[in-house]
């Protein structure tokens, strides 16, 4: 039983090993800005993923009890992975020189990053509902 | 005795990873490149310490951890804000 | 009187969750101390909130999440295979616009970070009436595919999840 365990969460090492090396190389390789976001998002992001998925089933081996602020952090990085390519992206956007590469809105607004058509001053706090 | 094999293979792997986006960091050439760099470097880093932590067989690391995952996408978001409005609070 | 002073109910459950997970004790002093964040976090930021979001089925969202989590499984595959095998001239990358019809704030963004997270897809932007979205896909033979694959697999599914 400890034996397959062991395999298990060596498996889980070694996989998470070549994930986030990949993702690196391939930020590494990859020509453009926008094509370089995408290695890091995923394969790093599932690399530590299994990395620490393994370090809670090893705690567990060792008899201090499934511990679960492994994924606490999985969690963490899982949320925070969309919203990091999200503003990088938006960087991007804005230091390309040819928006015309860009597909059309498909409505008359344009898209969000560049309109600056009605910013305000303050920003504008969402009121409560009096019920 | 597999663990240790596959522990210093996995140790191999992500040192092999922070090496390769520091030569991205360097090179560059968009600022937005080498926030992205920086930003795989620290999951990277987080990937090292779970790893000294099971090496060690001490939970007390996974504080590091964390902290050190909100503090890289907090400087993450920082940095992309600043290159984007030119300020970080509005 | 219940409402006034939980006024977002999975707010202070996850909260409650999370404090516990954080201190990783079950001590009677922890599980206080995750009570009182439980319910103080929610009144004091109330006012920034103020709609709740409306789930209208909670199996179907665990559902959802298992689906994605497969997904991302599978897209880390995909994209290995194409940082490895694939010559640099041969990929071709394609900004694809994907119209939505969602239009819960959560729910969109939902949809938006389940994107990013599977196969060659990385939501760049919407537009600023908020019902389209600017996706970059990192292999795209075939654009209207990929915008059909979206909206097909994933957003009817959050438009059964979220009323």
């Amino acid at each position: 039983m400890a034996q397959v365990m062991d395999i298990l969460i060596a498996a889980l090492l070694v996989t998470g090993g070549i994930f986030a090396l990949i993702g690196s190389a391939g930020l590494l390789k990859l020509r453009d800005g926008m094509q370089r976001l995408h290695a890091p998002t995923k394969g790093t992001t599932v690399g530590v993923g299994t990395a620490l998925i393994a370090s809670s089933l090893h705690q567990w081996q060792l008899g201090a009890g499934l511990s679960l602020q492994e994924i606490l952090i999985v969690l963490f990085l899982f949320i925070t992975a969309p919203l990091t390519a999200l503003f990088l992206s938006k960087v991007y956007l804005h230091s390309i020189a040819d928006r015309s590469t860009l597909p059309p809105t498909g409505r008359d607004v344009p898209w969000a990053t560049f309109d600056t058509a009605d910013e305000p001053d303050q920003p504008v706090l969402p009121r409560r509902q009096n019920d | 005795m597999i663990l240790t094999y596959a522990l210093s293979f996995a140790f191999g792997c992500f040192g092999l990873s922070i090496l390769l986006n520091l030569v991205r960091l360097l090179r560059g050439p968009a600022p937005a490149d080498r926030i992205l760099a920086v930003d795989t470097m620290v999951v990277n880093v987080v990937a090292l310490i779970v790893l000294y932590g099971i090496a060690t067989g001490n939970p007390i690391h996974f504080e590091a951890a964390i902290l050190f995952a909100m503090t890289g996408f907090l400087s993450t978001v920082a940095l992309s804000k600043y290159l984007l409005r030119g300020d970080i609070i509005e | 009187m219940m409402r006034r002073l939980l006024p977002h109910p999975f707010l202070s459950a996850l909260l409650f969750l999370i404090w516990f997970l954080l201190v990783n004790n079950p001590k009677i002093g922890s599980i206080l101390m995750a009570g009182v964040l439980a319910i103080v976090i929610p009144l004091i930021t109330a006012a920034y909130w103020p709609n709740q979001p409306r789930i209208r089925s909670v199996p179907a969202l665990l559902s959802y999440l298992l689906l994605v989590l497969w997904d991302i499984i599978i897209a880390n595959i995909q994209v290995a295979r194409i940082i490895l095998f694939m010559p640099r001239d041969k990929i071709n990358s394609a900004w694809i616009a994907v119209p939505i019809e969602l239009q819960a704030p959560e729910a969109i963004s939902l949809l938006a970070g389940t994107i990013t997270m599977t196969p060659g897809t990385v939501s760049a932007d919407m537009s600023s009436c908020g019902r389209v979205l600017l996706i970059h896909s990192l292999h795209a033979p075939d654009p209207d595919a990929i915008r059909d694959d979206i909206k097909s697999r994933y957003e009817a599914r959050l438009k059964r999840i979220f009323a």
